[in-house]
């Protein structure tokens, strides 16, 4: 049987499985969300039904959390929790295939600052989940922050919600600089139509949008209160003399995008830069494994659903289907990967926020470590990579496994971050259901495992 | 639907996360932190973060922002995280 697994569901999956599916192969696409559309096109989950509809060989796997991925003889096992998010009762599955697509998409890069660990704090992908997927403003008077196009959806997102947003601190240029005068690399690009709507909503609300700004920190007991902006310096120094207090029950915070790389490394696919290293079909180093969306790079739902598009096509061919070179969708990918370069250049994040730190800022969120402890340990320690800056310290041992303070701490104590996302179970699974045994489905057969590797158009 | 909140009704919309039923109600934290005892609750919104974790029906520990509800549904603060379980 000829046959793929696809892993996410957003843009990027949702385009791979379609373009599988439509060359015959029979696709099982699994995603932790109850309906399809990943972040970019998170779904009202409390209306009824699904926006996307898929070719009959394709099994939606809804609710499902892949645990790990596993090498076998000719391919790999993928095992699944199938049911209500971290419950005991969930089914196991384990799905076997000669071909994957990961697309696991990223999440929000969160930078320190003092009072960020206050309820209240937010990042700008969870003000943006919770608005289109619960329908739920995260707070009455939200100050938004951070760099990049993603902050004006974010607010717009907020403002459809009921909230009020009180300002948007980009700690970059603005974004609106590059609307009104698209030149480059970005003439052309087609997300301008989307912001340019995304600040007319700004404008209407009177919202100021403030370049080389930054949320510094966030006031209060128990709760946001009010918050500190600053103007920021080329470096992102606060300027001395420019802080303003802002009254705000919350601040929404976002500082791009971190792939979520471990199910790739489960796999062992080479990682470079930060994301998963794929060549013009979007195969991974891994045979069989191909990846697609932001997992490979930060460039926008459009870009990952043309990277799906031809990922689900090579899949197609790995695993026999007669398939004709997808050419549009790699041009697309082509002139995607070059507006996203010219956007990723233009939004960095610079060292400045270090100094955004005092001596008893948390630094990792979950083991409640500090900027003065982390330093410590650093000083006491040869730290030279990541294992053991998390022994000494502490940071990154915790619940989430290092995927919010890796790339942070690892930046605070000068080591490759990349250490950070390997971690041996992907999703979170109780000891008992570790211990049970999943039922394999279609184990790969001797004459499939037998197929030469590789995919040539 | 209705579910319960420290023993409070509370009601509930199908498809709603546990996450998404406090925040509605102005219900920011449900959590302390195992060391300096701090109040957490919603933070990445995606699951990725830990923050929000929450007791739903006797087993704690379980990510507030990926839970849906199920009517009758008994979700409690804890303190601290309470993992392996
Ligand atoms: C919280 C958030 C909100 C965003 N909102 C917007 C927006 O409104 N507008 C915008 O332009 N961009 C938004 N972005 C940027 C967004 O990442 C991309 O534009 C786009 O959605 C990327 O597509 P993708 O297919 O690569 O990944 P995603 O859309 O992120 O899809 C990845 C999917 O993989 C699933 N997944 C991951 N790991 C597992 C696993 N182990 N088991 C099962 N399923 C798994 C996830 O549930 C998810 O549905 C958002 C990003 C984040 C983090
Ligand atoms: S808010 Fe981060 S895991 Fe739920």
């Amino acid at each position: 049987m000829r046959r793929i697994v696809v892993i996410g569901a957003g843009p990027a999956g949702l385009a791979a499985a379609n373009a599988a599916a439509l060359h015959g192969v029979e696709v099982v696409l699994i995603d932790a969300g109850a309906k399809l559309g990943g972040q970019y096109h998170r779904q009202d989950a409390l209306a009824a039904g699904d926006r996307f509809e898929l070719p009959r060989n394709v099994e939606h796997v809804a609710n499902a959390a892949v645990w790990a991925i596993e090498p076998v003889d000719g391919g790999h096992r993928v095992h699944l929790r199938v049911g209500p998010a971290d419950g005991p009762d969930r089914k196991g599955r384990a799905v076997e295939a000669r071909a994957l697509v990961l697309a696991t998409g990223a999440y929000d890069r969160a930078l320190p600052f003092p009072g960020w660990d206050l309820p209240g704090v937010f990042t700008a992908g969870a003000a943006q989940a919770m608005a289109k997927g619960q329908g739920v403003a995260v707070g009455d008077r939200v100050v938004v922050g951070g760099t990049g196009p993603f902050l004006l959806p974010v607010a717009a997102s907020l403002i459809g919600a009921g909230a009020r947003v009180v300002e948007v601190a980009e700690a970059n240029a603005a974004v609106t600089g590059w609307l009104a005068n698209p030149k480059g690399a970005l003439a052309g690009w087609s997300k301008t139509g989307e912001l340019m709507r995304y600040a007319g909503t700004l404008a209407r609300h009177r919202v100021p949008y403030r370049s080389r700004t930054a949320v510094i920190e966030a006031h209060g007991s128990d709760c946001v209160e009010s918050v500190t902006v600053a103007r920021l310096d080329a470096l992102w120094n606060p300027v001395p003399g420019s802080e303003r207090r802002l009254e705000a029950d919350a601040v929404a915070v976002g500082f791009g995008f971190t792939p979520q790389l471990e199910l790739a490394l489960a796999a062992r696919c080479r990682v470079e830069d930060g994301f998963v290293a794929v060549d013009a079909v979007q195969g991974t180093s891994a045979p069989g494994v191909f990846a697609a969306g932001e997992l490979t790079g930060i460039g926008g739902a459009e870009l990952a659903a043309s990277e799906g598009a031809v990922a689900g096509a090579a899949a197609a061919k790995f695993v026999g289907a007669a398939v004709e070179p997808p050419v549009r969708a790699m041009a697309k990918v082509r002139s995607g990967r070059r507006f996203a370069a010219a956007l990723n250049a233009a939004y960095p994040v610079r060292s400045g926020w270090h100094d955004w730190l005092r001596d008893d800022t948390i630094v990792c969120r979950c083991e409640e470590v500090t900027k003065r402890a982390l330093f410590r340990a650093v000083d006491e320690r040869d730290v030279g990579a990541v294992r053991s800056l998390k022994l000494v310290s502490g940071a990154g041992l915790g619940l989430c496994q290092g995927r919010v303070c890796g790339r942070n701490v690892a930046e605070l104590a000068g080591v490759d971050a990349t250490g950070f996302a390997k971690r041996p179970i992907a999703s979170p699974i109780r000891l008992a259901e570790l211990a049970e045994e999943e039922p394999v489905e279609s184990p790969i057969d001797a004459e499939e495992s037998g197929r030469a590797l590789g995919v040539e158009y | 639907m209705r579910v319960r909140f420290d023993g409070v009704e509370v009601e509930a919309h199908e498809g709603q996360t546990v996450a998404g039923v406090l925040l509605a109600k102005g219900i920011r934290s449900w959590r302390t932190t195992r060391g300096g005892d701090r109040p957490r609750g919603l933070f990445c919104g995606i699951g990725v973060c830990f923050d929000c974790l929450v007791n739903v029906n006797g087993v704690p520990d379980v990510r507030a922002c990926q839970r849906v509800v199920a009517e009758g549904d008994d979700i409690r603060t804890q303190a601290g995280a309470e993992l392996p379980s």
